[in-house]
């Protein structure tokens, strides 16, 4: 077996998208400064010198035409991952997902597709305030016909990526920015992470905590504070909201029999209500209380270094609710 | 519908390429016939939701797709059966897919207005105005990357003209000089809006030239005339020199769509642009030039009822799709 290294989670997904367009000709990078300047994030450093301008597109300023070029290539046989910079400005490209992307397939009765990423970054902690910050996983993941995918952690977001790439759909990639440097055990040669599956980062029978994206880390975090007491808390992360994997939400829940979904997004309509819709209709009786559920406040992400970090769940946060649903 | 180079005996060099009038005829009588019978299957019931036709638009339609070579893509929009048919779709297919029949290419998910046929190089009609222009800019920027030579149009109407994408696509497709044509049929209404009340500037063109794209605006309803332009742009782009912009000036004989009682149209241009009619105009010099005959044309016509009849009786009392395809095709 081949040592696993540690990486970063942006070096993580880097060493994948570097893989995958070494594999794929097909596999194209388009998006705003993601060529010769590297990313605004680093995130793309380094592949624009192994594979050029022709495969590697420096977009303008054009998300909306330039996000509908990237439909137009992957329906004429590309592999494009488009990169939109911040999640909010995906909303620029949201005629293009919503009306072309997600439908081509279903429109086409399955005689055409659109194998493409969108990768976009989100995320609070760095006081980049209401148009900087926000992750609209939850509205992609009510238009059917997407695919969305929010890793957590470093082996988990390279092996996702692999597989979104090799998606025959569009698949929505969610990375938190605050997580790039976080670091993380991964397998020199990458293991794609299939998409649909969740993972149980820690295993416990008082609580089932569900969380997603960066809420994972925190919730792992409760974790070992509440473990201290002997409160032991198993951690699931989807992984993938688009498809979920249900089975493993509900298997946790019938063990535990107390669940808290956790999530970094405002919580009214969001997905912390779906999981615990679908656990209250196939989990009811095995349930000692009602779900409860953490989300972020329902207001733009304020910029303030006082209000940002009141804004959404946190280690602390996770850890008192616990109490609150094992008292 | 192809253009025909025959070969001169002696010498066994090709001769000079000479265009398909002929056939180029033939496939606007196609889609006039067609569209007559959607028409008169909607004024039935019997086509769900709204349907567009394209009648009087004929010349725009078969002169730019003429002019592409097979493995060439082309984007439609709203108004599409023409593209569709002058791109090589199935009479059939194409019909029970209007209806909504499961004998439809598309199962009858699409209908009118979202019939996507890759296999005949159409990236789909689409119900978002302006919706198709990306996606023809985009193949032409996968084919760049893979080193292919394919010519890739964007079919567009006026209405399109006010729409961002289509600025930001000429922008990238200039700097980047992928092999686009960029094709405006104004019939000079988005839906029952006149253009020049809702488009501004000395003229439609200037929106190609002010990203250095090469313009032309030029009569739509002669089929010569957008043939030999549109030529002109495809080997432009064929050449790896850039997309070009033409705009076709022509008219839509039934309104916006079926249905349309068209009282914000004035009777005399009606009249005006009904006696440009490309079919008779296009016939006349078929006739002249010595290409057919009277007689000839009318067998073709007769040719080409039956085909439609053919197929308007194949689909019209086909199945409906199966309920149990309802949830097919979301994801792959």
């Amino acid at each position: 077996m081949v040592e696993p290294r540690v990486l970063s989670f942006r070096e993580a997904v880097l060493e994948a998208l570097f893989l995958e367009m070494h594999a794929d000709p097909n596999v194209m990078l388009i998006g705003e400064d993601v060529g010769a300047a590297g990313g605004v994030f680093k995130q793309t450093e380094g592949l624009f010198k192994t594979f050029g301008a022709t495969r590697i597109i420096d977009t303008p300023i054009s998300e909306p035409g330039a996000f509908g070029m990237a439909i137009g290539a992957a329906m004429a046989g590309a592999r494009p991952v488009f990169e939109v910079m911040f999640g909010d400005f995906m909303t620029l490209c949201m005629d293009q997902l919503v009306n072309q992307a997600a439908k081509v397939r279903y429109m086409s009765n399955g005689r055409a597709s659109v194998p493409l990423v969108l990768r976009t970054t989100m995320g609070t902690g760095a006081n980049l305030g209401p148009q900087h910050s926000q992750g609209f996983y939850a509205w992609a993941a009510h238009v059917p016909g997407l695919k969305v995918v929010v890793p957590s952690n470093p082996a988990d977001a390279a092996g996702l990526m692999r597989a979104a790439i090799r998606d025959n759909d569009p698949v929505l990639f969610f990375e938190d920015r605050m997580l790039y440097p976080a670091k993380g055990a991964v397998d020199a040669d990458i293991p794609l992470v299939p998409i649909g599956k969740a993972r149980v980062l820690r295993e416990g029978s008082d609580v089932t905590l569900i969380a997603i994206g960066r809420m994972a880390q925190f919730a792992l975090d409760a974790a070992k504070r509440l473990a201290a007491d002997g409160i032991e808390a198993e951690v699931i992360d989807p992984r993938t909201l688009v498809p979920l994997d249900q089975e493993a939400l509900l298997q946790s829940v019938r063990k535990t029999h107390r669940a808290i979904v956790i999530d970094g997004a405002p919580r009214s309509y969001g997905v912390t209500g779906e999981i615990a819709s679908i656990i209250n209709e196939d989990a009811f009786d095995w349930l000692d209380a009602p779900v409860m559920r953490l989300g972020a406040a329902d207001t733009p992400v304020p910029i303030s270094r006082t209000l940002e970090p009141l804004w959404r769940p946190d280690a602390a946060r996770i850890e008192k609710a616990v109490r609150t649903l094992l008292s | 519908m192809k253009q025909t180079t025959r070969m001169a005996a002696a010498s066994g060099r090709p001769e000079k390429t000479s265009p398909d009038w002929l056939g180029m005829h033939r496939t606007m009588l196609l889609i006039r016939h067609f569209e007559e019978a959607v028409r008169s299957l909607a004024t039935a019931g019997a086509v769900p939701g709204l349907v567009h036709l394209c009648a009087g638009q004929e010349a725009t339609n078969v002169g730019v797709i003429a002019a592409l070579a097979k493995g060439d893509m082309i984007a439609s929009h709203h108004r599409g059966h023409g593209h569709c048919l002058a791109k090589g779709a199935d009479v059939a297919s194409l019909l029970g897919e209007i209806l909504g029949k499961e004998a439809g290419l598309c199962g009858g998910r699409s209908g009118s207005m979202h019939f996507i046929d890759l296999d005949n190089g159409n990236l789909g009609t689409n119900g978002i105005v302006g919706g198709g222009i990306p996606l023809a800019a985009g193949a032409a920027l996968a084919a760049r990357a893979r080193g292919g030579d394919e010519v890739f149009v964007c079919f567009f109407g006026d209405g399109a003209l006010n729409q961002g994408l289509l600025h930001e696509c000429m922008n990238m497709t200039a700097i980047w000089k992928l092999p686009v044509v960029f094709v405006c049929e104004n019939n000079g209404f988005g839906e029952f809006t006149a253009i020049d009340d809702v488009t501004a500037g000395p003229s439609i063109v200037a929106r190609g030239e002010v990203f250095g794209i090469p313009s032309k605006m030029i009569d739509g309803m002669d089929v010569r005339t957008v043939f030999t332009t549109t030529q002109r742009a495809v080997t432009r782009a064929r050449a790896g020199k850039g997309p070009s912009f033409i705009v076709c000036n022509t008219w839509r004989f039934g309104g916006h769509h079926v249905g349309d009682k068209q009282d914000y149209k004035a009777d005399a241009e009606t009249k005006r642009w009904l006696a440009r009619d490309p079919i008779p105009k296009s016939a006349k010099r078929l006739i002249a030039e010595g290409l057919t005959t009277a007689v000839k044309l009318k067998t073709l016509e007769a040719q080409i009822t039956t085909q439609v009849r053919v197929a308007v009786e194949r689909v019209r009392n086909a199945p409906e799709p199966a309920a149990t395809r309802l949830a097919e095709h979301v994801h792959g």
